[in-house]
């Protein structure tokens, strides 16, 4: 089964496919890459995901996975080498808590902060930031949240080395200070600087742009309210 | 290995505690069940869960556990005996993607189904037995999603049993109707039926009562 072709769906700027990607590059396993364009979603899209229709979606084999986190934790199972999960269940739980801490409560906030302004803005840096911190003691005295080399933590949570900071300039924001948060922001400096990841980015310019139109289309959609009682508290 | 200590902190109206009390029962484990009250959570919750404040929490040997499939895929890695999970990755994958399907879309819509009303909550039913449907598509003629044993799947959509519940309290028409939805609810008959998971869901005449306090205000506040 592991010497099956592998392809990926997947958006040029989508933090969630770079997850994906990271694994299969750190696991040194080749896929043939194919970009959708989301806002204009092809019969593929529509035929391998039609519950969620969105990338990454993961073809191995016969085989489609969809979702982030379940195709990353696919790969590590089928290609068992260079583990990203550890071996020992609690550190596999915790690793599970910490990434789903971060995607329900860091990634959605610094998204709102990223497209809100005023008190908006302000409710979701403050929240955004009390989620760091607590990352912030995870992470303390560790090189990377995998220890020495990348894990599934640090792949989960990457896009806070890259993205975030894209992130805080488009929305003229700050949520990781480096004075408050030094484990965090050096946590950030080593996963960027891995070879594997530094070769694996999107292009900053690129991102910016398309960052400042999205944000201004997010703010002006009639969901965004919706989005903001969801996932900001009060 | 040597003396196991094992707790599960929960509440007895709880879906997502609920789970932890069937993977539990599945494997034989023996635990301590501690039930909270979540108007007044106890410092022993507290200082197990600091960042959610919430059940269920399991405690092994010391060390919680948070997150209700956090702790189910922790329970499958630890007691390996009668798997909840598949051994398959690609089965894994699918489980893990059905389960993740339920919490994020099923369970939000079961909530608002049953605090809304007229044309509103007309929409939030077709989404609800649309989402079914497509639970139905991953089961087709299994016995359980889980096949011929409950799994990770079929004890994440306990929820379902929940919806059911305050629907009756409420008085309103059941959304999971055998005529529309014959597999689920051939598969919610079977679960039910199921030695362990009866064991493991509220009492069905309080249940309905505290349903009936629970989302009856809220409907005649409106």
């Amino acid at each position: 089964m592991a010497e099956q072709k592998v392809k990926l769906l997947g958006f040029w700027v989508s933090p969630f496919m770079y997850r994906v990607i990271w694994a299969l590059k750190l696991k040194g396993i080749d896929y043939e890459y194919i970009e959708e364009d989301i806002f204009n979603k092809s019969p593929l899209l529509l035929q391998l995901n039609p519950i969620h229709k969105k990338v990454p979606v993961l073809i191995h084999g016969d085989r489609v996975i969809c979702e982030s986190y379940v195709i990353v934790q696919y790969i590590d199972e089928t290609w068992p080498h260079c583990p990203l999960l550890p071996q020992d269940p609690y550190e596999r739980a915790m690793a599970r808590f910490w990434a789903d801490f971060a995607e329900t409560k860091l990634l959605m906030t610094a998204s709102i902060a990223l497209c809100g302004r005023g008190e908006v803005q302000e409710r979701a840096v403050k929240q955004a930031m009390e989620a760091v911190e607590k990352i912030e003691g995870v992470v303390k005295g560790k090189k990377l949240f995998g220890g020495e080399s990348i894990g599934y933590l640090d792949i989960c949570l990457g896009w806070m080395s890259y993205w975030l900071p894209v992130w805080e300039e488009v929305g003229g924001m700050q949520i990781i200070d480096p004075i408050k948060f030094p484990a965090t922001s050096s946590w950030m400096n080593t996963f960027l600087h891995h070879p594997v990841i530094g070769d694996n980015l999107p292009a900053r310019d690129a991102m910016i742009e398309y960052f400042q139109k999205r944000s201004k289309d997010i703010s002006e959609s009639d969901w965004f309210e919706g989005v903001i009682r969801l996932h900001l508290q009060p | 290995m040597a003396e196991e200590e094992v707790k599960l902190f929960g509440t007895w109206a709880s879906p997502f505690s609920r789970r932890i009390e069937v993977a539990l029962k599945l494997k034989g484990v023996q635990y301590e069940y501690i039930e909270e009250n979540l108007t007044n959570k106890s410092p022993a919750l507290l200082n197990y869960n600091p960042v959610h404040k919430q059940i269920p929490v399991l405690v092994h040997n010391g060390k919680p556990v948070a997150e209700s499939f956090v702790i189910m895929e922790y329970v499958d890695e630890t007691w390996k005996h009668n798997p909840i999970l598949p051994t398959d990755p690609y089965e894994k994958a699918m489980a893990r993607f059905w389960a993740k399907y339920i919490d994020e879309k099923l369970w939000p819509a079961a909530k608002k189904v049953v605090v809304t009303k007229g044309e509103e909550q007309k929409g939030v039913i077709n989404e609800i037995q649309q989402q079914m449907k497509n639970l139905e598509g991953e089961l087709k003629e299994k016995t359980f999603f889980g096949g011929e044993s409950i799994g990770f799947v079929d004890i994440a959509a306990n929820i379902i049993i929940w919806l059911v519940v305050a629907q009756e309290a409420l008085g309103m028409d059941q959304i999971l109707d055998e005529e529309k939805l014959p597999i689920l609810h051939g598969w919610l008959q079977r679960l039910l039926d199921d030695a362990v998971f009866k064991e493991c869901v509220p009492p069905k005449e309080r249940h309905l009562d505290f349903s009936k306090v629970k989302f009856g205000s809220s409907i005649a506040s409106k």
